[in-house]
This record gives structure tokens, C-alpha cells and sequence, in this order.
């Protein structure tokens, strides 16, 4: 049956000038963090993806406990934490803080949580104003499109499409000159900067231990989104946590070299607390949302609980020859790449998307390149096998079972396989090419061998099998 | 006495590709290994395993453990077929059940035939002879899950007459996959063609690999496009005269 996801990868995969933006992309990262985690620059770099893997397993088995002591050292430097079941509740608690605070303009650093929640939208949808302020992300909300990319959200658009949105959007003349354009959005933002009465941050870090939300980025506009308006909003996944400060310098070192290939970003920002006596600036008011939105439904699934120790890098993506083909779209939700493959039918629901863990050749690039070392392939694996179970009971795809059943039938019963994988050599029906390759008869297309025909030609069976050949030799 | 060793030919080996089981069993026998080839044997069930019948897979798996049993050095001419009987088939029993100690036990009997030849038997010039530009593609079970890198480089570059060219892309997917190739076909064929152009830059007249499904995959394509560009198992070329 085709899917909306067939259709999105095959409209993708026909889009030359896509397919160039992507592998160029995606090229340039893998690129960059090679440069940085090679042996001669860093010969303790795997042994840094384990200490990172340990910090969020141990933080993630012991979830309930650092999250409320992180609440209670925000709470002590006089920050508000509000505990969110999903995206409806966040909407509730920063609408209140709008409403208390006469405030109509919110201003936001780029953050995947309230991408995930649709925040912005929810936003709009009672009047407030929601403004990106990550360059990328500005011009996505701009063009009414989601992130195409966890770290590099506009990934796919060329300064021309950049160009093309702006004329379109904001009625300026086209302007084609990243510099110049990056002028022209900076020009808007900066008033929204001032205007905003609210900025909406994520978080990369929740430090229990100091109560601290840790930011990184290289544009400035999240410091400035945190700081300059009066209230500061953090929306966070529950599984940002992190135990203790000195954390930070192993997690920061892996998370900029993973995502773009840098040692450390431009700016990583601390936030802790609200403007405290005699310093200049900072919220009056610092707030923490922490979000659940299915992530304790994957928490309570031991084998794949390692989905939750993500960073949110984007390495995966980049180093996937999947994602590289079919970008970032396709995918059904805003995580895309091999952790929107493992991470949404876990919070969806594996019945709600049953092919997004087949549309990987299981390559494992991803999991080599994770800097917390999650097993990507192995959670693959284990959400295919929850698709067949859940086939199995609504008794769908019942030819395909049908198939293996008889395939494991026949591969347990060595005199029988004989026989007839015998039986495949003597009868083939099929002839050859003048290259040697086989040459399909027509009543053959079908199915599996269709799709395969498709796209490639088919090696003939041989006429005689090894099997027969060491007989023969072995006389 | 000489050695024995015992090969898993894997089905794609024996049905479509027995020449390069054949040359497997030459390398070792010229190594001076007695080389036993159990008739029982199957396929190792990945196919079944990677598509998500566990139930399956683990009937076959119980199979194979079964035809394995007491042999000392099992060579599999797949990184793919080694990684699903050394990584996955414990994965298939319950934790501490007999079943899964036994799978773990065999997972340290079986090798991959490139691994056997540089870990075991130390050997990496076997005096063959192949007049042919030869690029290697790195299958991912073998480079990811079993470490196969320089090892099967080493080899060819102690061939006579060949000449070894690396290709951009030798990390990257083929795009085989095993059912993924016919669910996701159109995707299948875009990652084969990026794979193929990356060959063809390397002006290789010769593609190897320690898998013979990814050449099945590459074959596939160079067929396809109509490309003179030959696919050969390492044992193959390991083998020639």
C-alpha cells in the first residue's frame, strides 16, 4: 500500500535540485566533524562518546530523582518550574504568563521541544505573536514549513529559495547575498527583541545539581531571546537532564563536534536564575517547563529506553545515505533521520507508523557516529519485530508472514532445503542476458522480485551450487 | 595433523555465488586447514530477523546453532551472515536461558572469512595473481560490527598485478539492506547509483567486497547502466592464478 511516506520519498528522491542540497549538506557536516574527532586531534574521543553514554544512562535511569532536585535548585535562586504532561498544558502555562504580563510578542530561540508541541502555532492560534529568532528557523516560519534538520533546519534551501521566501513573505526586493540577508532579518528581529515581553528558549542541558539551563548556538539570538525580554521561558524534554555541572564537560565537548563539527559553539549560555541585585540584565522572571508529551511511555520500555539519552546533534542525519536521499520531510514528525525512526513510533505508537523502521538499510552509520553511543540499529530492529507482532494481531500483511513462516519451516529442515534450492537450479525458468545476468520472463514479475527489477538487474542462479560443486570435487 | 576448519557458505553464496564459496575453501585449504562443510546447513535467518519475525528467525538460528555445534573455527564468506549469528542470535533467547549461552558461546567460534585470515591464521599474501584496477567496498556488518577495514586492503595490495584505487564513497551503503532493497526499491536504487558513480570515478575495473549480497546489489546496477566493471568476493581474487 502506498503511504504518504512512499509518496514523500519518492517526490524527493525525483527532485534533483533537492538531492544536490541534501548530499552537499549533510556532505559539508560529516565533513566538519571528522576534522574534530579524528585519532591525532582527539585520541580519547571514543572513549568520551562512552563517559557521555554512561552520563545519560545513569541520568536517565534515575530520572525522578535528578528532576526534582533540579526543581528544587531552581526554585532556591527563585525560578518557577511548571511539569507538563503535553503540548496543550505548555500553550496553558506560557498563555498565563502572557496574560499576567500584558503581553502580545514572544520571542524564540530554536528548540526542537516546542517544534515537537507546535508552540508557535498554538500561540497564533489566541493572538500572541511567536517569533523565531534562529536565522533557519525565521525563515521556515516565514515559508509556513517545519524543520528539515534537527541542528540545521533550513538544510534545504538554497540562498535563491532564501531570496524567493523573503520576496514573498516580507515584499522586499530579491536579494540573493547570504550576508545581506542575514542584515534583513537581523533588522526585524532586533525589534522584536525589544518589543517581545516573553522569550521562549529550549534547553540542551538541565543541570540538576545547579538548577541551571545550558544553551548552545552560534547566532547570539538565544543569549538575546533569554535575556532581554522580562520573562524567560525554558520548554524542555524530560530527558535533558543531566546530574552534575562538571557534566557539561564532557557532553559539551561531544554535542558541538557531533552536530557541527565544532569544538565548542560560538556562545553556551548558563541560565540559572533570575536577575538578581545589581546586575544589569536578565528576566525578571525565569520559568522551566518540563515536558513529558510520551516520553515516560518510552522510559518505561527498558530495551529501548536508550532512545531518550539523545542530544539532539543531527549526526545521525547526516551520516544516513537514507536521509541523505529522502531529507528530512518525508519523515512524519519534526525529528527526522534515523532518531525520528526509532523515537516516533515510540511516541506514536509503532501501529500509527509501521514502515518508519523498515526504511533503513540498517547500514549502522548512525550509531557509529552517536556521540552517547545509542544503539540506533538494534532499537530498529526491535521496533520492526513490534510492527510484525502488531500485524500479527490484527492478522494484516498475512502473505508476507506467510512467506517467512515457510521460509523458516523449510531453513530448519536441512534434507528439505536441499531439495529444493536443488530444485531452483534445475528448473529456472529464467535465461540469461548476454552479460550473464538474468534474463526475467514476464509471468515472473511480481511482487518482491518486481520491485527488485525495478531498479537493478538480477544475478542468475547458478547452475550448479556450491553445494553440488564440493560434492563433485570431494568426488 | 592439519587444522580443521568449518565453513558457512550462507544461501546467497550457495545458490547464486558458489565460486566465491569455492574460492573461500581454496584460501584455507592452500593455508594447509582441513575444510569441512557441514550439508546441514541452511542460512543464518537474518532475512527473517531483519524484517521483524523473531519467531522465525530464531527456528533457523536454533538450526544453524545446531549444525555448528563443536566446530572449532567457523569462516563465513559474509561480514553480514557473521554479525547476525556473533551479534544478534543471543538476542533471539531469553537472558541466561541455555540458548542464549550457547549463542554467545558459538558468537566467539564464528569469523568472518577476511578476520579469520588476520586474526587467526595471520596470514595476508596469499601469491595470487589479478591483473585488474580493484576498488573495495566496505560492507557495513563487516566494518561496523566486525572491525573489517585494512585487513582485506592489505590482502589485495599483496596481489600481483592489481592495483588497488579506493572509491569516495567505500564507507558508505550500498543500499541493499536485504528486504529493504524490494520494500524501499526506489530508495534501494538511488543509494546503489551513488555507490556506482563513486566506483566509476575511482576508475576500478573491479569491485570487491567481503559480501556477496552488497555485489549482488552493485552487479545489479553496473548491469543495469551497462558498465564493464566486474564484482568479485576478496576470496575470489585472493584465489586467482
Amino acid at each position: 500500500m502506498t503511504t504518504v511516506f512512499d509518496e514523500k520519498i519518492h517526490s524527493t528522491l525525483g527532485d534533483s535540485r533537492l538531492q544536490l542540497a541534501i548530499y552537499k549538506a549533510t556532505g559539508r557536516l560529516m565533513e566538519n566533524r571528522k576534522k574534530v574527532v579524528a585519532d591525532d586531534v582527539l585520541p580519547d574521543y571514543q572513549e568520551l562518546r562512552q563517559q557521555a553514554h554512561e552520563i545519560k544512562r545513569h541520568a536517565i535511569n534515575h530520572l525522578d530523582y535528578y528532576l526534582e532536585e533540579f526543581e528544587r535548585n531552581v526554585q532556591a535562586r527563585g525560578g518557577v518550574v511548571h511539569w507538563c504532561r503535553d503540548g496543550q498544558e505548555v500553550a496553558d502555562v506560557v498563555l498565563s504568563i502572557a496574560k499576567r504580563r500584558k503581553t502580545g510578542t514572544i520571542i524564540k530561540s530554536k528548540s526542537m521541544a516546542t517544534e515537537e508541541i507546535e508552540l508557535n502555532e498554538r500561540l497564533e492560534h489566541h493572538g500572541l505573536e511567536s517569533v523565531e529568532s534562529d536565522l533557519g528557523e525565521y525563515i521556515l516560519q516565514l515559508n509556513h514549513e517545519k524543520p528539515y534538520h534537527i541542528v540545521a533546519p533550513a538544510l534545504h534551501l538554497t540562498r535563491y529559495d532564501v531570496a524567493d521566501i523573503f520576496t514573498k513573505h516580507l515584499g522586499l526586493e530579491r536579494e540573493v547575498v547570504i550576508e545581506k540577508q542575514t542584515k534583513i532579518a537581523r533588522n526585524i528581529m532586533r525589534d522584536k527583541f525589544l518589543e517581545a515581553g516573553i522569550g521562549i528558549s529550549g534547553a540542551n542541558f538541565l543541570v540538576a545539581d545547579s538548577g541551571a539551563v545550558v544553551l548552545v548556538e552560534n547566532e547570539g539570538n538565544a543569549r538575546l531571546s533569554t535575556t532581554a525580554p522580562k520573562v524567560h521561558i525554558a520548554v524542555a524534554g524530560i530527558e535533558k537532564i543531566i546530574p552534575r555541572a562538571q557534566d557539561l564537560a564532557t557532553m559539551l565537548k561531544v554535542l558541538g563536534r557531533s552536530a557541527t563539527g565544532q569544538p565548542l559553539t560560538v556562545y553556551t549560555s548558563f541560565l540559572s536564575s533570575v536577575r538578581r541585585e545589581n546586575e544589569v540584565d536578565g528576566p525578571e522572571e525565569f520559568h522551566v517547563i518540563l515536558l513529558d508529551n510520551g516520553r515516560t511511555k518510552v522510559l518505561a520500555n527498558e530495551s529501548k529506553r536508550e532512545s531518550l539519552f539523545c542530544i539532539r546533534c543531527g549526526a545521525c542525519l547526516n551520516h544516513c545515505p537514507v536521509y541523505r536521499k529522502i531529507g528530512g520531510h518525508s519523515f512524519p514528525w519534526v525529528y527526522s533521520g534515523p532518531i525520528g525512526a526509532i523515537i516516533t513510533p515510540q511516541f506514536h505508537g509503532v501501529e500509527n507508523q509501521p514502515k518508519l523502521a523498515f526504511a533503513s538499510s540498517l547500514c549502522g552509520a548512525c550509531g557509529e557516529v552517536c556521540p552517547v553511543k545509542i544503539d540506533i540499529p538494534k532499537v530498529l530492529l526491535e521496533l520492526r519485530a513490534d510492527a510484525k507482532e502488531k500485524e500479527k494481531e490484527v492478522a494484516s500483511n498475512q502473505l508476507e508472514r506467510a512467506a517467512f513462516q515457510v521460509f523458516a519451516y523449510i531453513a530448519s529442515r536441512p534434507k528439505l532445503w536441499r531439495r529444493l534450492t536443488g530444485l531452483a537450479g534445475t528448473f529456472n525458468p529464467m535465461g540469461k542476458q548476454a552479460n550473464g545476468m538474468a534474463k526475467v520472463p514476464g509471468f515472473m514479475k511480481l511482487g518482491p522480485l518486481q520491485e527488485w527489477l525495478s531498479e537493478r538487474d538480477l544475478a542468475p542462479v547458478a547452475p550448479k551450487s556450491f553445494r553440488t560443486m564440493w560434492k563433485e570435487r570431494k568426488g | 595433523m592439519a587444522k580443521r576448519v568449518t565453513i558457512f557458505v550462507t544461501c546467497i553464496v550457495d545458490q547464486l555465488f558458489p565460486n566465491a564459496g569455492m574460492a573461500m575453501a581454496s584460501v584455507l585449504e592452500q593455508l594447509g586447514y582441513e575444510v569441512d562443510f557441514p550439508e546441514a546447513q541452511t542460512c543464518c535467518g537474518q532475512p527473517a530477523f531483519n524484517t521483524g519475525y523473531r519467531d522465525e528467525a530464531r527456528t533457523v538460528a536454533l538450526h544453524t546453532m545446531k549444525v555448528l555445534k563443536g566446530a572449532e573455527y567457523v569462516i563465513v564468506p559474509s561480514g553480514s551472515c557473521t554479525s547476525m549469528i556473533s551479534h544478534h542470535y543471543h538476542d533471539l533467547f531469553p537472558k541466561d536461558s541455555p540458548e542464549y549461552h550457547e549463542a554467545e558461546e558459538l558468537s566467539h567460534r564464528v569469523y568472518e572469512f577476511s578476520k579469520f585470515l588476520t586474526d587467526v591464521a595471520k596470514v595476508e599474501d596469499f601469491g595470487a595473481n589479478y591483473d585488474g584496477v580493484v576498488t573495495f567496498h566496505d560492507a557495513c556488518h563487516g566494518l561496523r560490527d566486525l572491525k573489517v577495514k585494512d585487513g582485506p586492503r592489505r590482502m589485495l595490495a599483496n596481489v600481483k598485478g592489481l592495483e588497488l584505487r579506493e572509491h569516495d564513497t567505500c564507507e558508505e551503503c550500498c543500499g541493499f539492506g536485504g528486504t529493504f532493497s524490494v520494500k524501499f526499491a526506489e530508495l534501494s536504487g538511488h543509494m546503489v547509483r551513488t555507490k556506482l558513480d563513486s566506483i566509476v570515478r575511482s576508475g576500478a575495473d573491479t569491485v570487491a567486497a567481503v559480501d556477496c549480497s552488497c555485489l549482488m546489489q552493485i552487479q545489479g546496477a553496473i548491469s543495469r547502466a551497462g558498465l564493464p566493471i566486474k564484482t568479485k568476493h576478496l576470496a575470489e581474487i585472493l584465489a586467482s592464478r
